[in-house]
């Protein structure tokens, strides 16, 4: 099932060094880059049907192609690599093993929208990776594949690293600019969007590294190449990360569309320990968890995920086994949300720090029928209410659990029915 | 959010030593505007220092040309930004979903019983401070534990022992 488009140098001894990158074929699409007009890359993008991989998917050539005509003012590109969703661990592969790959990405992608400066922002815990990133950065410098005259092909581009220091919501794009730029991380009000209005007060695209990452092999093979892979409407391949209770976590690239509970049967060895499967978190901690029965008939794709009425997001899987406890997961999960808002606006402040109350009170057995109910009225209250989606990326996976498994949070009231014959106390 | 609004001071001016300084110097063109090198400037001190003294918000804020409440502002908003010094040997344990669903709880009481410390907490030596904080992003190796900086993937209690007694 597993295929090698992004995951091609990741096996291969010092792939991260220039040298090895390029003998194994980094920077060769330079000379079709530049032998081309701009428009024509952003053709190739917009037919090769690539979606933004960092959790929305939104076509990647039709962002590029929002940037403003004619303006008098520089375009910026942010490479966002902030990487913070729980679950999620793929862009850090692409960093550590083939960061040529991205670099090169970044090349395509500021030759398409007339970029001359590039800013990697790096989530903060990435201490060992930006070492590794940097280091690929001054061997490009170097070789004469960044800085004044890209490949000798008369194109200026510069690239920094920009380090995070600890702040999930700096993935949002707008709060990831306000990082730059020196503030706290707190998202900006749209519009304008930053294709108008971004960095500095510029026109600026942000992509998700796998995006751009994904860039070197569609100019060196064509859209159709990459459309060989995948579903019509969800093409390519995808950087999946499958952790929890499998019996063999770690990442695997794959098409996208594969049934999910094939791919962790197959791929990632099952359900660990030989239990039984309780559920499916399909794309990061945020998105809408999966029961056995809906599961089955889930594929990986953005699609497929959307008429489960949940998201494909980062492709970050979580299997939950027949142990788990659904509402100290639900426990951990709000404390993450809660302690990552950035406290602009208050339904997600205080609202989400009153649901953690909520659920602590359930576990330590005072919680009543009552609460349950007012857990869900405060999902409804909460979300869309805010500036940016992380109160949302909170409720709807809670209100998820609270409904499929409802009766593990009734087990807990005190004032439960008894026909229930729950206790877990 | 967290409450991270004390600043604590060394009781000693504040000066990047010379290698900070050149770097400092190689950071600030790269941005068009100078509040930009707030956060860099932020950890290019943490690296000096271990950590972010008070004297060193007001020294950033001048050499910058912002005021001290931009940069005061940055430092207690970034969670990664220590505002009082840690122990010789930072530990951090990844307590958000992958890590829960295998087994942090073990680490963490573990590290609590050998070193004497909660979560939060430097112990009396100065040897070790200890920190749960949110995805590390190695859910694939889960548990993880970050030792300086250093990850340490699909750890137990068996690998924790080694990995301390190798600390100073």
């Amino acid at each position: 099932m597993e295929v090698k488009i992004l995951s091609a140098k990741f096996d291969i001894k010092d792939a991260h060094t220039l040298k090895v990158a390029k003998e194994h074929g980094a920077y060769s699409g330079l000379d079709t880059l530049f032998a081309v007009a701009p428009v024509v890359i952003i053709d190739l993008v917009k037919n090769s049907g690539l979606r933004g991989r960092g959790g929305a998917g939104f076509p990647a050539g039709l962002k590029w192609s929002f940037l403003p005509k004619g303006l008098d003012k520089p375009v910026y590109l942010a490479v966002n690599s902030d990487e913070s969703e729980p679950a999620t661990f793929k862009d850090r592969y692409i960093l550590t093993r083939d960061p040529h790959m991205l670099i090169e990405g970044i090349i395509i992608c500021c030759y398409a929208i007339g970029c001359h400066t590039a800013y990697i922002y790096i989530r903060g815990e990435y201490t060992t990776q930006v070492k590794v990133l940097q280091k690929a950065i001054d061997e490009a410098y170097a070789a004469g594949y960044l800085g004044e005259d890209v490949a000798g092909k008369g194109f200026q581009l510069d690239v920094t690293v920009h380090r995070g220091a600890g702040a999930y919501i700096c993935g949002e794009e707008t709060a990831l600019l306000e990082s730059i730029e020196g503030r706290k991380g707190q998202p900006r009000s749209k519009p304008p969007f930053p294709a108008v209005s971004g960095l500095y007060g510029c026109p600026t695209i942000i992509n998700n590294v796998q995006t751009i990452a994904s860039l070197p092999f569609i100019l060196q093979n064509g859209a159709d190449a990459y459309k060989a892979y995948g579903t019509e409407k969800s093409p390519g391949t995808h950087l999946f990360g499958i952790s929890g209770h499998v019996a063999k976590p770690g990442l695997y690239e794959l098409p996208l569309g594969l049934p999910l509970l094939e791919v962790i049967d197959r791929v990632a060895g099952g359900v660990w320990r030989g239990r039984q499967l309780k559920a499916v978190i399909p794309g990061g901690s945020s998105t809408p968890v999966l029961t056995p029965e809906e599961a089955k008939t889930a594929t990986l794709d953005y699609e497929s995920m959307a008429a489960h009425k949940t998201m494909f997001g980062s492709g970050g899987i979580v299997v939950l086994d027949e142990t788990v406890d659904v509402v100290k997961l639900v426990e951990n999960l709000i404390d993450f949300y809660h302690h990552e808002s950035c406290g602009q606006c208050t339904p997600c402040r205080e609202g989400l720090g009153w649901m953690l109350k909520i659920v602590k009170q359930l576990l330590r057995g005072e919680g009543r029928m009552a609460d349950i109910e007012l857990l869900r009225e405060l999902c409804d209250n909460i979300e869309m209410k805010t500036v940016c989606v992380l109160s949302a990326a909170c409720t709807m996976p809670v209100r998820s659990y609270l409904d499929k498994f409802r009766h593990e949070f009734v087990a807990y009231a005190i004032d439960r029915p008894q026909e229930t014959g729950l206790n877990l106390g | 959010m967290s409450d991270r609004s004390q600043l604590i001071f060394a009781g000693k001016p504040f000066l990047y030593d010379q290698e900070r300084d050149a770097e400092f110097e190689r950071l600030v063109k790269r941005y068009p505007t100078r509040e930009s090198m707030i956060l860099p400037a932020l950890w290019l001190t943490q690296e000096q220092e271990g950590w972010i003294p008070a004297e060193a918000i007001a020294y950033i804020a001048d050499r910058i040309g912002t005021f001290a409440s931009q940069v005061y502002e940055a430092a207690t908003f970034y969670t990664m930004y220590y505002l009082h010094p840690m122990g010789r040997n930072h530990i951090c344990i990844c307590r958000t979903l992958s890590c829960y669903l295998r087994g942090k709880q073990e680490i963490v009481d573990f590290l609590r019983d050998e070193i004497g410390i909660k979560p939060g907490e430097v112990s009396n030596d100065g040897k070790f401070s200890l920190e749960e904080v949110e995805c590390l992003g190695h859910c694939g190796t889960a548990p993880v534990v970050q030792v300086n900086g250093e990850f340490h993937e699909d750890m137990d209690v068996e690998k924790l022992k080694s990995l301390l007694t190798g600390l100073k």
